[in-house]
């Protein structure tokens, strides 16, 4: 259906710009003076000197969780890989030989790739995960590096990194 | 034409590039400084030597490093010559401008401890003004030398071979000459109440009787818009556009042809408020200092005069006029950093709607009201 957009309303006063510019230069001046020569108004955060604190639910870079004999807790389902929207891991699943203690638990990941440079850091793979086997409770950030390839982190560096608290395993109880 | 003259037009020279060079240096520590305490930042401050920081000062000399160990980058197709040309065609009115401007009445070296009775303007074996070139058309040199900066953006946007940059040029060409025609007109009345083209004797009206902005307010305004139009800031910054055309015509260019770029634009309100204070703010006067010493008039009461020595009031009116100056640019800054960018529509409405007519119609009415009192 049509509309009409309706002007602003405006008197002749405000439609002649300048008293209202003056008014505006008020505006700004007195927020210069004020951080000149009074208390000081910034709100900017010193980075490297002031750091503001994460809030508990930040995601942080990516860990696999271990079981308490060091093993990874992912059984290679590729739920993580399936939900993945940036489409940035790549499981190679392998399969636990008869006589091994772990046999009961079938498949475990032979490799494991995340590539952090493509991760958007949505946190569906932690969803995505019916083992807790993926955890972005680090509060870690991807750190600096010279080429993107070591970006791509792999599954035994995944699996040392620890939480914010330095433990490797799950952090919830009902998935032990 | 003696030695001393020419030696002395070379020391002017010299003198007023390097102060041009260095303020330009400065205005970018102005802006960056200044816009930060106006929006409730902290501003550059990292850059020190050693334990000094100086307030950010130090972050021009890391600037100006990293601007001339960049690389100069050329578009595969644009015009080389053409490319390398624009920021030098750019820069150089902003510079030329500064020629006829006169910073300070006229200086006797041979006088400089005596009480001047002759008058602010006078001409002696030893004395100079301070002024590069005294020119019987002033005014109308630095018309003509503003119009020449639309050359450089046209071509720095045609040459690039990017459509970004020729939309950019293409705005400023139309964007400056449009401001340019108010840039003049409001300048008639100044030249009519005045009866000269010559920038010194503008002034010297100015000492004698009352300043610009009294006589003509509504040419400054008009004026002060036209002038930051033409320098192509906010909030007539349409020409650069970041929103909509990345960086407009100088997009292509970096290292020391962007800094040029850059430089000419922070340049360009030091002239544009070097000429504000010229022509409406009395140049060098300082109100009740005369060239032989200070007058003060009160109603009722005799004249007092304080007799200075002319190099101490001639150094006076040097520091009035620096200050001035420095007012005109805090104003400009202060504008840039309150308002927000105009639409095409508005800024071409403004310029042929609002700010034309007015101009016309100041001049008819400065022209009537001197023919009254004739
Ligand atoms: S956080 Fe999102 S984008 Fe990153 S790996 Fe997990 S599912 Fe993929
Ligand atoms: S991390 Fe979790 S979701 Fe991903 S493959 Fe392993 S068990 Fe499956």
């Amino acid at each position: 259906m049509p509309y009409v957009v309706r002007r602003p309303d405006r008197n002749l006063w405000e439609q002649s710009y300048v008293p209202e510019t003056v008014r505006g230069l008020g505006v700004t001046l007195r927020h210069f003076f004020r951080n000149v020569f009074g208390r000081r108004d910034t709100v900017t955060l010193l980075y490297p000197e002031q750091r503001r604190p994460y809030p508990p639910r930040f995601r942080g870079l990516h860990r696999l969780t271990q079981r308490d004999d060091g093993a990874p807790r992912c059984t290679a389902c590729l739920c993580c890989q399936t939900a993945c929207p940036a489409e940035c891991i790549h499981i190679v699943a392998g399969e636990y030989p008869p006589e091994h203690p772990l046999a009961h638990v079938e498949k475990y990941p032979v490799e494991f790739w995340i590539d952090e440079l493509r991760c958007v850091s949505c946190g569906l793979c932690v969803e995505a995960c019916p083992c807790d086997a993926i955890r972005m409770d680090t509060g870690l950030h991807p750190r600096p590096v010279e080429a993107r390839p070591h970006l791509i982190y792999e599954r035994n560096l995944l699996l040392s990194i620890s939480d914010t608290a330095g433990n490797v395993h799950t952090a919830n109880p009902r998935k032990k | 034409m003696n030695a001393f003259f020419v030696w002395m037009t070379v020391a002017k020279i010299v003198a007023f590039v390097l102060f041009i060079l260095t303020g330009g240096a400065l205005m970018v520590w102005v802006e960056r400084r200044l816009s930060a305490m106006m929006q409730d930042r902290v501003g550059p401050h990292r850059a020190n030597l050693g334990r000094f920081r100086l307030w950010g000062l130090i972050h021009i000399l890391a600037d100006g490093l990293k601007m001339m160990v960049k690389e100069d980058f050329i578009p595969r197709r644009a015009d080389r010559l053409l490319h390398a040309l624009a920021p030098i065609l750019a820069f150089f009115p902003v510079v030329v401008t500064f020629a006829v401007v006169p910073f300070g009445p006229t200086l006797d070296f041979a006088h400089l401890g005596a009480v001047n009775h002759e008058g602010p303007l006078f001409s002696g074996p030893w004395a100079t003004t301070l002024q590069v070139a005294t020119i019987d058309v002033g005014l109308l040199f630095v018309l003509a030398i503003a119009g020449t900066g639309v050359v450089g953006a046209v071509l720095a946007g045609a040459a690039s071979d990017n459509r970004f940059s020729l939309l950019g040029s293409l705005r400023a060409a139309s964007q400056m000459i449009s401001y340019e025609v108010t840039l003049g007109a409001s300048l008639v009345g100044c030249i009519l109440v005045f009866g000269t083209l010559r920038i010194e004797q503008m002034v010297l009206w100015q000492h004698q009787h009352v300043w610009g902005i009294l006589v003509q307010p509504l040419a400054f305004l008009l004026f002060l818009v036209a002038g930051i139009a033409e320098s192509k800031r906010v909030p007539f910054d349409l020409p650069e556009g970041e929103s909509e055309i990345v960086a407009g015509y100088f997009l292509e260019y970096s290292g020391m042809k962007f800094a040029m770029f850059f430089l000419g634009e922070l340049m360009e309100i030091v002239v544009l408020a070097i000429l504000l204070t010229v022509f409406f703010l009395g140049g060098w006067d300082v109100p009740f200092l005369f060239a032989d010493g200070l007058h003060v008039d009160l109603p009722f009461l005799d004249t007092w005069v304080w007799n200075w020595p002319h190099g101490v009031v001639v150094l006076v009116q040097l520091l009035g006029f620096t200050v001035k100056v420095g007012a005109m640019v805090f104003l400009q800054m202060a504008l840039r950093w309150t308002l927000p960018r105009f639409r095409y529509d508005q800024l071409m409405d403004l310029g042929w709607k609002v700010l034309l007519p007015l101009s016309l119609g100041n001049i008819a009415v400065t022209a009537v009201v001197l023919a009254a009192l004739r």
